[in-house]
């Protein structure tokens, strides 16, 4: 008995579904076109959510409203200018590019540009620095004499591998 | 010291950019519809659903347009000021049931007061969609011509009323 229940527990995520809201599917086509297009339109009650996997009241009624503007012909890009007409294009999850989002589409490869002309303005100064500092004669032959220690010792495995 | 003054810079940079940032809503989504033609829209009258009212019958008028509705909480957080509008008679206040049943509507105004000179019914949210409504309530000003002039998201406070509505109420109203 104990076990049967177990069993029966462990086939319960079978039935745990989480897929996409749904609601009036009648045209499976025709839903797959209007699920295409909500998944890039953004829900404005839950804002981070896109239209197609909102369940929000409102988010329902755009998907209504979208299921029958496609219905009665109208192609994806007038049906998205009309909701942009209606909500700005906050609705878009990218937001098109024109004068005020000039900084948000480019401000990422202009903040990359500065990154990389700091970096080779730092890496000449710092072979410039490099290139100053030489040794003195004493210093020259410690570090001779260190190198020769080194090449005599006895017992040093050629490869650290062997 | 000077090599730390650039990233102090920068630093300060941000910070004040977060803190503006802190301070914005993120629901109050900009209208497009500000500066538009109020769309139009034919919609049945709350009390008496067998007559029309129509953006057309405003034509002429400065006129409020609050979109409420009886599951709203704000909605009751600016009722009490409508209902003080109203008995000022300043700008007539026209309302907008959204997505809500018609008995619950006319019950919400039995208890709380009706501050309206009239109320459409939008139960299926249809003419929401068109007015961009994405959050209840919202308010509208709309000018002789039909054309938005302003649009309020939430509640409206005392102060959205006397510092922004009603001014540009009294400009529209005199042109």
């Amino acid at each position: 008995m104990r076990y049967l229940l177990i069993a029966l527990l462990c086939l319960l995520p079978v039935f745990a579904h989480a897929g996409e809201a749904t609601d009036m599917a009648a045209d499976p086509v025709l839903e797959k076109r209007m699920i295409g297009l909500a998944e890039n339109l953004r829900c404005l009650v839950c804002q981070n959510e896109s239209l197609a996997s909102s369940h929000s009241g409102l988010a329902e009624d755009l998907r209504r409203e979208v299921r029958e503007q496609m219905q009665k012909g109208l192609s994806d890009q007038e049906i998205i200018d009309y909701l942009v007409s209606r909500y700005g294009d906050f609705v878009l999850f990218d937001p098109p590019v024109k004068k005020t989002t000039l900084v948000l589409w480019y401000g990422p490869f202009v903040l990359l540009l500065v990154g990389v002309g700091v970096l080779i303005y730092q890496l000449r100064k710092r072979k410039s620095l490099i290139a100053e500092t030489e040794l003195s004669a004493e210093e020259t032959q410690r570090a001779a004499e260190l190198l020769n220690e080194t090449a005599e010792l006895p017992n040093q495995p050629k490869d650290s591998q062997a | 010291m000077a090599r730390f003054i650039l990233p102090f810079v920068i630093f300060m940079i941000l910070a004040i950019f977060l803190f503006v940032g802190l301070g914005l809503n993120p629901h109050e989504v900009p209208s497009p519809l500000v500066g538009k033609p109020a769309p139009a829209f034919s919609l049945p009258q709350l009390h008496e659903p067998d007559k029309q009212f129509s953006l057309q019958d405003m034509k002429g008028k400065v006129w409020l347009f609050n979109v409420w509705a009886s599951w709203c909480t704000a909605c009751e957080q600016e009722h009490p000021l409508f209902m003080e509008l109203s008995r000022r008679n300043l700008v007539p206040l026209y309302g907008m049931d959204y997505k809500d049943k018609r008995e619950d509507g006319m019950a919400w105004l039995q208890q709380h007061g009706n501050p309206y000179t009239l109320v459409v019914s939008d139960a299926e949210g249809r003419v929401g969609i068109d007015y961009g409504v994405y959050g209840v309530p919202e308010t509208y000003l709309i000018d002789k011509q039909g054309v938005i002039r302003y649009k309020h998201i939430g509640a409206v406070t005392e102060r959205d009323l006397s510092e922004k509505i009603l001014p540009l109420v009294k400009e529209l109203q005199a042109k």
